[in-house]
């Protein structure tokens, strides 16, 4: 972890209630899956996210405006300075897929991303469904096609394959060796009752980020686990839903 | 050069900043943020007798000012603590901690502080009889003096360190409270912990915490933590350990004079893990602005 003041550098609507956050300053290194906690002037706790990209003097995020909070932050001008607290919690074990499947659920897709990047550059196109509930939300598909194979998926049906995430992996009888997941929990869950060769990053409502408050705890096979410290990123074998 | 040093329950502490039980774990994990021999001490995450996971999620909500939990007494359980995290801590901090009890019962207690009877690096025990957060146990046994009386006499027979005992703000009156756990022979008082919060999701109309209702702390309740810790420290001849809300050197200063001889910090390590740290090194300079050399002196300076 490290804490540093970024700035705010482009902060645009890319879909409904979907916005992309570009930060710049000394951001240390991210490895995919990792998050980062913004804080949110006006406000006391800070806002937990996964990272969309990052190199050595950028960071970006994808959010949705869900609160006052992120409502708050849509509305930054460029060149706000925000504290963060960078390079939390670990990340997806890439050497475990020759052939990588990522599944995302709405905003899993910004985590997701950032990990077909990097497969990317070690020679590798994943395949990937990206969900959505409907055709207004979808976010993202043009980033993600970059790297790999797409598949979009929205749950009424307005754009690609109609129906959720776990119906369409079903329906396409994919190719893969090993899955790497980021959505809501009921999309994990069933991904990880249906296959057990993957890693689902959790979310959960945290209070600090680092480890410190106990305020995300899970339940897994192998004991309790932070979703901040030990997580985001679990196998899918050990969490117990 | 000023004097940050205090004494507390006969150990000298370099400076009277202790972060709070329940917002730095077991301490260890902050050691790979910064040098954590620079606090005074530090107050072990809430233990109990056997390990328990606590409420459900989500056990955590925003307020204005603050923050809401109800994390329910998460811990490996006291022989855990002993065998494994103290070690742990033991490796990266040189000072004494202190451990603090939550329980269902007095013998919970007794049982659960009992444990730590004979290690090392332990300051004090903290009986934690405020916790709002875990049904039937906790949080009644500060609210009636009599009660909370009794189980710090009975803790005390088979505790051998110094007994904090940590109020509640959710009373008529806490110096009341302070007295009778005085009268069972506490060594000293700790407040104030959270008050009795809740948030609504008006989504879903139903309590943002799974558990319903939280503990309310954060700059918040400052000045409720302000009042008690004067009222307290008027009523009682043991030491008073001040916390609630503090989030600058003022803030400490402030609990100080309201006569607190050593200042817990507590969400502020939430929001930035170097709060503590930040405390410390602000402490100097803010005594030079109230022309304070000894921070000894300070103690109940408002009273």
């Amino acid at each position: 972890m490290k804490e540093s003041v970024l700035t705010v550098e482009k902060n645009h609507k890319i879909a409904k209630d979907t916005y992309r956050m570009r930060l710049s300053g000394d951001v240390g290194v991210h490895a995919p899956g990792q998050f980062v906690e913004l804080t949110a002037p006006g406000f006391y706790l800070r806002r937990p996210f996964g990272v969309f990209d990052s190199s050595e003097d950028y960071l970006e995020i994808v959010y949705k405006v869900v609160g006052k909070g992120t409502a708050a932050m849509s509305d930054y001008p460029l060149g706000t300075e925000l504290s963060a607290l960078l390079s939390l919690g670990n990340s997806f074990d890439m050497s475990k897929a020759k052939k990588p499947l990522l599944i995302s659920g709405g905003l899993g897709a910004a985590p997701l991303h950032f990990l077909a990047k990097k497969f990317f550059e070690a020679g590798v196109r994943s395949t990937i469904v990206a969900g959505f509930r409907n055709n207004e939300e979808v976010a993202l598909l043009e980033e993600l096609q970059k790297f790999g194979e797409v598949t979009l998926a929205t749950d009424d049906g307005s754009a690609g394959f109609c129906g959720n995430t776990v119906c369409c992996l079903e329906s396409l009888k994919t190719d893969f060796d090993f899955y790497y997941a980021c959505g809501p929990q009921v999309m994990l869950a069933a991904l990880a009752k249906k296959h057990e060769n993957g890693e689902i990053s959790m979310e959960a409502r945290m209070g600090c980020g680092f480890g410190a408050c106990m305020g995300c705890t899970i339940k897994t096979t192998n004991g309790f686990k932070r979703v901040c410290k030990e997580g985001p990123v679990f196998s899918a074998k050990e969490v117990i839903f | 050069m000023k004097d940050l040093s205090v004494e507390l329950l006969g150990e000298i502490l370099k400076n009277p900043i202790i972060p709070a039980s329940g917002t730095f774990g077991f301490g260890y994990e902050f050691a790979d943020y910064y040098d954590i021999n620079i606090l005074g001490s530090i107050a072990l995450k809430g233990t109990t007798v056997e390990a328990r996971y606590g409420n459900p999620l989500p056990r955590i909500a925003e307020c204005p000012a603050g923050m809401l939990n109800s994390i329910g007494l998460q811990n490996p359980g006291a022989p855990a603590v002993l065998n494994e995290e103290l070690p742990k801590l033991k490796k990266v901090y040189r000072g004494k901690v202190i451990v603090n009890i939550g329980g269902h019962s007095f013998d919970d207690y007794a049982q659960a502080a009992s444990v730590f009877n004979d290690a090392e690096n332990v300051l004090a025990v903290e009986l934690n009889i405020s916790c709002p957060n875990v049904k039937g146990g906790g949080l009644h046994f500060g609210t009636d003096a009599l009660t909370a009386e009794r189980l710090v006499s009975a803790v005390k027979k088979s505790v051998y360190k110094p007994v904090i005992v940590k109020l509640t703000p959710n009373v008529t009156s806490v110096a009341e409270i302070a007295k009778a756990v005085e009268s069972g022979g506490a060594d000293a008082v700790s407040l104030i912990n959270t008050l009795l919060g809740m948030r609504i999701n008006l989504d879903t109309m139903k309590p943002v915490l799974a558990a319903g209702a939280g503990g309310y702390s954060g700059p918040g309740i400052f000045p409720v933590a302000v009042r008690m810790i004067r009222e307290v420290k008027a009523a009682v001849k043991i030491p008073v350990i001040g916390m609630g809300g503090v989030a600058s050197a003022e803030d400490a200063l402030e609990l100080i004079a309201a006569g607190a001889s050593a200042v817990m910090v507590g969400s502020a390590n939430l929001v930035d893990p170097f709060a503590c740290k930040k405390i410390i090194e602000a402490l100097p300079s803010a005594m030079e602005r109230y022309k304070i050399e000894k921070i000894s002196d300070l103690v109940g300076a408002a009273l």
